[in-house]
């Protein structure tokens, strides 16, 4: 037993190290000169935001956008012959990367929210969202409280997961909920009739509803449960390289560079299906572009948790 | 390290954070344990056809053997979860992903069982192989049937022989179970995951669950290690003294 007690206190201890470590890492500027490369963190299945294409390289407009920063990173630092690599993330695994350091920017489709924001740092706002649910339209279910009793799926680590538990806790739904790892696996549940509904981001229902093999046989519909600003992500505290990023954003904003990469991913047919999400830019996100900022939301959508 | 995240009120549901390691810990034990009674029962049957001399009894044991154990754990999981649903006639189908109590827990134990069993024949085949061939001749000579040879010489020793092997099996079991959160099981990996993801606390949850997977695979090290003795035959191997 005393051997046992032993190793017990080593794996505590490892676990402390490790800890301290990555509290101690500042300075993103000082490590990507120092490492020669900037780390980009990509989601696989957030069209148009962020994604694999079929070559399987990401793409999208948060990725386009987070090559703007790079390319500012590499005036800033003076090095040109910055290599850039790609690290695929999850809804919840991106914070704990980040914060770990094995990416220095998360250029997904994260929501902005006061939560997070004790854990990283946000870029100023590049879209504007919330939360609606996708149902198959033979499914005959016109609003959220018609799930009663029905199945639900959610992406683990999503605010949509919080916002639509939220609503079901208020509104006593009994609600079956069943997780999955990522969008398509979602969308999958609702197209093999596994799961009635799935709440997401309503541009991200959009477009997986575009890249079905048979988009009219789903519907998005419902009031938005929840309010999600878009934001990159990067470590907190590190004012230098905040600063860095925040100048690029803002600059494609005032420079209207960012209507015409609006354009490219969302009015126009982007691969790998070829489709166009014909989605014309909300009046949230022109305000958000007018008047840049990072305010984030609350973690449980529009109810109280 | 600080662990008082526990006791605050978790996120949903009502109840607490340590409630959910419960409730992961419940299915963690309910997927390995139900998942076992399939890879005993199946991999016993199979292990024991593939000794006999019988082609139409050891051919399909082989081949299960071999189909199932040169497949990946996790594509297991998908066939059974996502796949079988798709191939079975509509109504049934359906049934199996909405009428089926949950479906996602018979998912895993069946793909986990089913694979495990693979392992466990080969064990029970090479128990029963490592007898000497003569007690078999022995056996035969003093009148019994071969039916009679299996239950009284042959399996008796054989399982025997094999405990130490099948307590690993029983050990990967439990630690293979983590697999069933890719089909959205909230088993003891899965709860940690998402504890990590409301409170922040990666590196507590994930030593608390290490604590738990040890305690528990040491559980079963030490009810095996009793079993062994009290099963084992003096004077044969592993004995000693």
């Amino acid at each position: 037993m005393k051997r046992f007690a032993l190793l017990m206190v080593a794996l505590f201890a490892a676990a402390g190290i490790t800890t301290a470590s990555a509290a101690e890492l500042t300075g993103t500027l000082k490590k990507i000169k120092d490492a020669g490369v900037i780390k980009i963190g990509h989601r696989d299945a957030s069209v148009p935001f962020s994604y694999l294409d079929d070559q399987q390289k990401p793409i999208g407009y948060g990725v386009d956008i987070c090559m703007k920063i790079v390319d500012k990173v590499k005036a800033e630092l003076k090095m040109s012959n910055l290599k850039v690599e790609f690290v695929p993330v999850t809804s919840q695994t991106r914070i704990p990367i980040l914060t770990g350091g094995n990416i220095d920017l998360e250029c997904g489709s994260t929501t902005n929210s006061l939560e997070r924001q004790k854990q990283v740092d946000y870029a100023p706002t590049y879209f504007v969202t919330g939360t609606k649910i996708i149902v198959k339209k033979s499914s005959g279910i016109k609003g959220y409280d018609d799930l009663k009793g029905k199945t639900v799926v959610y992406t683990q680590g999503t605010t949509n997961e919080r916002a639509m538990k939220a609503y079901n806790d208020e509104k006593n739904l009994g609600i079956k909920f069943i997780p999955s790892k990522d969008h398509a696996e979602s969308f999958l549940a609702v197209q093999t009739d596994r799961a009635a509904a799935f709440p997401m981001d309503d541009v991200l229902l959009y477009s997986l509803r575009a890249g079905a093999k048979n988009p009219d046989d789903f519907v998005v519909i419902g009031e938005f449960l929840s309010d999600d600003p878009y934001a990159i992500m990067m470590r907190k505290e590190d004012p230098a390289f905040k600063k860095v990023v925040d100048d690029a954003v803002i600059g494609l904003y005032k420079s209207g560079e960012i209507n015409a990469i609006y354009k490219k991913w969302f009015e126009s047919t982007i691969p790998p299906k070829n489709i166009n999400l014909n989605f014309p830019m909300s009046e949230g996100l022109k305000e958000a572009i007018k008047n840049p900022n990072n305010t984030g939301v609350g973690a449980c959508g529009k109810m109280k948790c | 390290m600080d662990f008082s995240f526990l006791s605050q009120p978790a996120f949903s549901g009502g109840g607490t954070y340590l409630g959910w390691v419960i409730t992961g810990i419940k299915w963690t034990m309910l997927v390995s344990i139900f998942a076992w009674i399939i890879a005993f029962t199946i991999g016993s049957v199979l292990g024991i056809l593939r000794t006999t001399k019988v082609i139409w009894l050891y051919g399909p044991a082989t081949v299960y053997v071999e189909v199932f154990r040169n497949v990946p754990l996790l594509v297991h999981l998908f066939i059974w979860y996502f796949v079988v649903p798709e191939i079975v006639p509509r109504t049934l189908g359906l049934w199996m992903k909405q009428g089926m109590p949950m479906p996602e827990f018979w998912s895993a134990v069946l793909a986990l069982g089913f694979y495990t069993a693979s392992r466990v024949s080969e064990q029970v085949r090479s128990g029963i192989q490592s007898i000497p061939r003569g007690q078999t001749q022995a056996a035969l000579a003093t009148g019994l049937t071969m039916p009679q040879v299996y239950r009284h010489v042959l399996l008796p020793m054989g399982y025997r022989i094999v405990v130490p092997p099948l307590t690993s099996e029983f050990l990967t079991i439990f630690k293979n179970s983590s697999v069933a959160l890719t089909i959205g099981v909230l088993e003891l990996t899965a709860q940690a995951r998402s504890i990590s993801e409301y409170t922040f606390r990666t590196f507590e949850i994930f030593t608390l669950a290490t604590v738990v997977y040890v305690l528990i695979t040491l559980t079963v090290v030490v009810i095996m290690q009793v079993v062994e003795r009290r099963l084992r035959v003096p004077g044969y191997i592993g004995t000693g003294k």
